[in-house]
């Protein structure tokens, strides 16, 4: 026994020298380094797959046209398996021995708070690619996700002119929630209405049946629910059970992101009102091309939701700031991303907001319809109109904050 | 009229939820002082046990009510086989092991159905009382609580196999020296456990999307039905869950659902705090 133990420890430190080698050859290859950083395994997998997917597959495409400055772009990715505490032991590791050219990555909030200060201080560029709550002021990072107004600024008008002025808010109880709950009650007064109550949600929560009595108590024209994760997907399907989908209409800012439209049935997700940057159902060349070389690379496209394509458009605004900037160096790359650079993606135009590094760009109002989202209007260059109430980099480039936007 | 008529009904369910995600757990633990941290886990299984039933083409009704406890159950059976059996009496010890076992049923499940949200519709549409909507899904929960603590009542007052599990698990050398196997019939008692796990989960499948940690939001609230109830298995139960129940319902209405949950764990404190013992300890004491 005791030799096999030696023998396997042998054969281990041998597999683990080859295996610390390997990326010292890598180096001395003169490629790109994009280095990704995001939860493939875990409970947010769901989200970061796809991403991950969505990563390769926007490399491989500037790898195929020739790469950037004439040279390859290489990935050096690391799983985070959705631990926080992973993040910043990568992070390090991505900065000071892979020593990256750019960082894409990060999936929750306190993901990329754990890892931002990192890259501003090794002077490595980040992208968050992330829908989030909002207020990021830092001139190392750009986000090309939604944040709350993005969302809430069309959905509100639309869903209030098809139903009525008297909306009940339904909630996420956490910083994304708290926030864009209360957007949500800005754009609803500002549109001429009024937010009869609003009900905050632990994560947890999975039995709506006496909420879904007081809503109806309150008789609102319409609900809003900014609800998040599994749990919560509860709500939708005890609304319908009550049937309550056909008595009044029902918007939301995070149903779909995960693809749960596909997990409710057509009977319980029919009318829904959302607002996202992405849809499967566009009917763009981009998208169609998008999804048939997502095809040809995965299998089928169900899979891709709307941050795996936040990241592929992140990934080529910042090829198309190197490609401007004919540099890899730092400021250069900032400076050229900085003068209103933009692409059209799979999800329409999207273009960096100079002032706050977030994200100008394409949103569509869609009604889920027999398990998809249709798209039924589409407002175009949405600016993040939230976070460039607190932030101004051009005229406070040393900003380094995440600010609560004061409503 | 109406808005008390739905409260009432909310309320009712509210209570019935309780004691079907407690009653696998009050024989398991209650009966068998077995710590089973992953009864959230069993109740997760029976969910998705139902979904791939019904994907299957099962009738709704017949994969929620015997599919789901009949696999639930026999997972139990090989659980208790391999594990549970050998750490009878330790209670250490089996809340180590079972909660391994639940860290395992989780990655299973998410190995084979992976780590995405699914569910089913409920099977019955809602329907209005006045002005108000009532999902009609809320009476079959009550009508199967109800029927299942009618079921567990006669099983273990009337009859034989009753009897001899309640002995054995009072004194198991007696009921040895009587000629029963208390091997035999702790697995028994198991089996019956998960199966009741199983079902509760299926039930409650409809109305929640299932993931592969979903067992994690009910294992506190069945543990804290279970302890506050006492030593009287049915009693206990029914006298806690409606304590709560009634508790968390009345915040949740006056104020918020998250009030309700705190108002909830609250009485819980005070209960145990007035009598640690449980409930059954001071009131309905020497019932079953």
């Amino acid at each position: 026994m005791s030799l096999k133990r030696r023998e396997f420890l042998g054969a281990g430190a041998a597999a683990l020298a080859t295996a610390s080698l390997l990326p010292r050859a890598a180096l001395a290859a003169d490629t790109i380094k994009l280095g990704s950083i995001l939860d493939t395994s875990g409970i947010f997998d769901a989200y970061g797959k796809p991403m991950d997917q969505a990563t390769r597959l926007a490399v491989a495409d500037i790898n195929a046209a020739g790469g950037l400055l004439g040279r390859q772009v290489e990935i050096i990715d690391y799983d985070t398996q959705s631990d926080m505490a992973l993040y910043s032991q990568y992070a390090q590791k991505l900065t000071r021995q892979d020593r990256v050219d750019v960082v894409h990555g990060g999936i929750l909030s306190a993901s990329r708070e754990a890892i931002r200060q990192t890259m501003r201080k090794t002077d490595t560029l980040y992208f968050y690619n992330v829908q989030y709550e909002g207020g990021v002021c830092d001139r190392n990072i750009f986000v090309t996700g939604v944040t709350p107004t993005q969302q809430v600024e069309v959905l509100v008008p639309y869903a209030m002119k098809k139903s009525g002025p008297k909306v009940y808010i339904l909630a996420a109880d956490y910083n994304y929630g708290q926030i864009t709950a209360r957007w949500i009650q800005k754009f609803v007064e500002e549109n001429g209405g009024e937010v009869v109550a609003t009900d905050f949600f632990p994560l947890d929560v999975s039995d709506f049946g006496s909420t879904i009595t007081k809503i109806q108590q309150a008789s609102p024209d319409l609900v809003v629910a900014p609800l998040v994760g599994g749990a919560h997907l509860s709500f939708f399907r005890q609304w319908a059970a009550a049937g309550m989908n056909t008595k009044i209409p029902l918007a939301s800012t995070t149903m779909g992101v995960g693809n749960e439209h596909k997990v409710l049935t057509s009977a319980e997700g029919d009318g829904i009102m959302v607002a996202y940057n992405y849809s499967q159902e566009l009917d763009t060349p981009e998208n169609k091309a998008f999804k048939e070389k997502w095809k040809a690379a995965y299998g089928d496209t169900t899979g891709i939701h709307e941050l795996a394509v936040s990241t592929y458009q992140g990934i080529m605004l910042w090829a198309e700031g190197v490609k401007k900037a004919g540099s890899l160096e730092h400021d250069a790359v900032v400076e050229a991303l900085e003068s209103g650079i933009s692409i059209v993606g799979p999800a329409g135009n999207i273009a960096i907001d100079p002032q706050t590094h977030h994200a100008i760009l394409d949103v569509h109002i869609m009604e889920v319809e027999d398990q998809k989202m249709k798209v039924v209007e589409t407002l175009n260059q949405v600016a993040p109109v939230d976070t460039q109430a607190v932030c101004n980099l051009q005229e406070n480039p040393d900003d380094n904050m995440q600010y609560e936007i004061e409503i | 009229m109406d808005i008390s008529f739905v409260i009432l009904v909310e309320m009712l369910y509210a209570i019935a939820s309780l004691v079907l995600i407690s009653a696998g757990l009050a024989v398991v633990f209650g009966m068998m002082k077995v710590i089973n941290l992953a009864h959230g886990e069993f109740m997760m299984m029976g969910g998705y046990a139902t979904i791939t039933a019904v994907q299957l083409g099962v009738n709704v009704f017949i994969a929620m009510l015997i599919v789901a406890p009949l696999v639930v159950g026999v997972i139990g059976l090989i659980v208790e086989r391999l594990v549970i059996r050998h750490l009878y009496g330790r209670l250490v010890d089996t809340m180590l092991a079972t909660w391994g076992l639940s860290l395992v049923f989780i990655g299973l499940a998410t190995m084979i159905f992976g780590n995405t949200t699914t569910g089913i519709s409920t099977p019955i549409p809602g329907f209005a009382v006045g002005d108000y909507q009532i999902n009609g899904y809320n009476f079959f929960i009550i009508v199967v609580a109800i029927l299942l603590v009618v079921l567990m009542y006669a099983v273990l007052k009337g009859t034989r196999a009753g009897l001899i599990a309640r002995g054995t698990m009072q004194r198991s050398d007696m009921a040895a020296a009587l000629g029963y196997s208390p091997d035999r019939i702790y697995m028994a008692t198991f089996f019956c456990g998960s199966a009741l796990s199983g079902l509760a989960g299926a039930i409650l499948a409809p109305l929640v999307g299932l993931v592969p940690t979903s067992g994690g939001a009910y294992i506190a609230k069945a543990f804290i039905t279970v302890i506050a109830g006492g030593p009287s298995l049915i009693a206990g139960l029914v006298s806690s869950a409606t304590s709560f129940g009634f508790v968390s319902q009345v915040f949740t209405f006056a104020i918020s659902p998250v009030i309700g949950e705190v108002a909830l764990l609250v009485a819980a404190v005070i209960l145990l705090r007035l009598m640690p013992q449980g409930i059954t300890s001071r009131f309905f004491k020497g019932k079953l």
